[in-house]
């Protein structure tokens, strides 16, 4: 697959759910930001797991144990290549991008903000980064602030500044892409304006990491999280990449087998990191799954998937730009493929309904962002979302659906 | 397209509905909310009669004007033992004689997901009933 041209056809073939039909139709699958279909090479890589190679990690002395073990373990350097982190030691796997951020709020943190300091969260946040901090609030002290956005759906540089004035900001926690504006916020410039101010920097990358090249390092991030099912890859297993010195300096998350170094009834001590927030068994398979996932991708490139996405966003907001009535939310500059919409008289939810008797598959309601739709004054909105098999027929299969609803509704 | 769902009556009541709109005076209200997506209900109880504000989907707005007009005049009792048909109609598909016109969403049965959209008002509708002492 090195240096192939984009070939959506051949992409299409490798995802044997796409020849699915819904309903007595083709399926149009625009739900990727919720959730990715898997490739066959992820299927294949975890089918033979379990019927090649499997035992329990980091326990055996026995050949099977060690063979996994080698496998899994090899899925953290392939993460950390992903991210291009400084260390294979700084990538921790979790179940998710959610309890990746929990982890951070549960261990950094109560240790490393103290009652009164503030973490500042932004408009466009998914629930995953404004209920672990608003649970931190309550339970520490902590404050919680919100920075707003403009009506076009981008950062307000003026708000940022206004909640970082009084220097309390310990911690700036934002999303790299918007789940439902699909705005990219300019993340080397926030960890900068962070890093100034004293402040870490945490970026809820679970759906830019589908389309960008993402590297820690360029970005100077103190944490990034993503889950693997966004990805092409497996639900079940999430990634925390944090900086060596922070992960160093944080207490363990869960208490359990792996995490530890020694254990007696007086007192345990705690592993290393990563291993010290990785208790118990861990999604093994799932692990393996993602391995492959993030090889699948990196062998398509992520130029070649960013200049598909551009493609298919320039050419849908273009299609949805005719339809009398539809109105998209958001028109950052940097936007990717993630757009959500409303329809003068058609609900989200009729929307989603008949596209799917149709169908299509896209998403409708509030996209675990309530506070946001309060932003942008909107009950629930439908959303369209776009992977590497998406193609622009299927963006005018969505088209013609509106149209028809459109008439329904007129 | 959906025609089994989306319609006439379900698409006429939900853009022209019959009794909509906050009452001058009413004995009782309450609001239902679906965490899911947003939408909202809210019913009045006046004398016999009740009114609804919907903000939401057309199978809401549709259901709540056919409730209204299902309830007027009915005691409590009866509109409990309404909303239980109502219910297991919803669910199965299967019509049944005494809700009349609340047949026509019997095709909610084949979308689970929006089964609550049509069962919305009729929960705002039994809270708000006991607020009332004698409903």
């Amino acid at each position: 697959m090195l240096n192939k041209v984009f070939n959506v056809d051949a992409i299409r073939e490798d995802f044997p759910i796409l020849s699915q039909t819904v309903h007595g139709k083709k399926f149009v699958f625009l739900d990727s930001g919720a959730s990715a279909q898997k490739p066959r090479a992820v299927i294949d890589a975890m089918v033979q797991c379990m019927e090649t190679q499997y035992a329990n990690v980091h326990r055996g002395l026995h050949y099977m144990s060690e063979r996994t073990s080698d496998k899994y373990e090899a899925v953290r350097d392939k993460v950390a290549g992903l991210l291009n982190a400084a260390s294979r030691d700084e990538i921790v796997f979790t179940r998710n991008g959610t309890e990746s951020i929990n982890l951070v709020a549960r261990t950094f943190g109560t240790t490393s903000l103290k009652p009164g300091d503030a973490v500042a969260v932004s408009q466009m946040e998914h629930h995953a980064n404004i209920v672990p901090w608003q649970m931190l609030r309550d339970a520490h002290g902590t404050e919680l602030r919100i920075i707003k956005i403009t009506d076009s759906g981008e950062l307000d540089w003026e708000s940022l500044e206004q909640v970082f004035a009084d220097g309390k900001v310990k911690l700036l926690a934002i999303t790299h892409m918007s789940n439902v504006l699909g705005t990219y916020t300019p993340v080397e410039r926030l960890a900068a304006f962070a890093h100034e101010r004293g402040a870490k920097i945490l970026l809820d990358g679970c759906q830019a990491i589908v389309h960008r090249k993402v590297d820690v390092k360029a970005i100077d991030a103190d944490f990034y999280v993503f889950s693997g099912h966004k990805l092409y890859g497996p639900t079940g297993i999430g990634v925390l990449y944090a900086k060596r010195e922070i992960l160093d300096a944080m207490p363990p998350f869960l208490g359990g087998g792996d995490m530890i170094a020694s254990v007696s009834y007086e007192k345990s001590t705690w592993a290393k990191p990563p291993h010290r927030f990785e208790a118990g068994t861990p999604a093994i398979i799932e692990t393996i799954g993602l391995g492959a996932a993030i090889d699948y991708v990196e062998a398509i490139g992520f130029d070649a998937i960013a200049a598909h996405e551009r493609d298919l966003t320039e050419h849908a907001l273009a299609v949805l730009a005719r339809i009398e009535g539809l109105r998209v939310l958001g028109a950052a500059q940097d936007r990717g493929g993630v757009i959500s919409f409303v329809m003068k008289h058609a609900h989200a939810h009729d929307i989603a309904t008949l596209l799917d008797r149709q169908g299509i598959a896209v998403r409708a309601g509030q996209h675990c962002a309530e506070p946001l739709m309060g932003r942008l004054g909107v009950t629930s909105t439908a959303r369209a979302t776009f992977g590497v098999y998406t193609t622009r027929e299927e963006i005018d299969a969505l088209e013609a659906g509106l149209l028809r609803i459109q008439k329904m509704f007129a | 397209m959906s025609a089994e769902l989306y319609q006439a009556l379900i698409m006429d009541r939900s853009k022209n509905p019959r009794h909509a709109g906050r009452p001058e005076h009413f004995n009782a209200q309450a609001e239902q909310k679906n965490a899911l997506c947003g939408d909202q209900v809210q019913v009045f109880i006046s004398g016999g009669h009740v009114r609804h504000e919907s903000r939401g989907c057309a199978i809401m707005t549709a259901s709540a004007d056919l409730m209204a007009e299902a309830v007027a005049g009915k005691a409590a009792v009866e509109i409990a033992a309404l909303n239980k048909v109502f219910e297991k109609m919803v669910n199965s598909g299967e019509a049944a004689e005494s809700l009349g016109e609340l047949n026509a969403l019997a095709g909610v049965s084949q979308f689970r997901s929006r089964i609550r959209c049509a069962t919305l008002p009729w929960a705002a509708l039994a809270q708000a009933l006991e607020e009332v002492p004698h409903g």
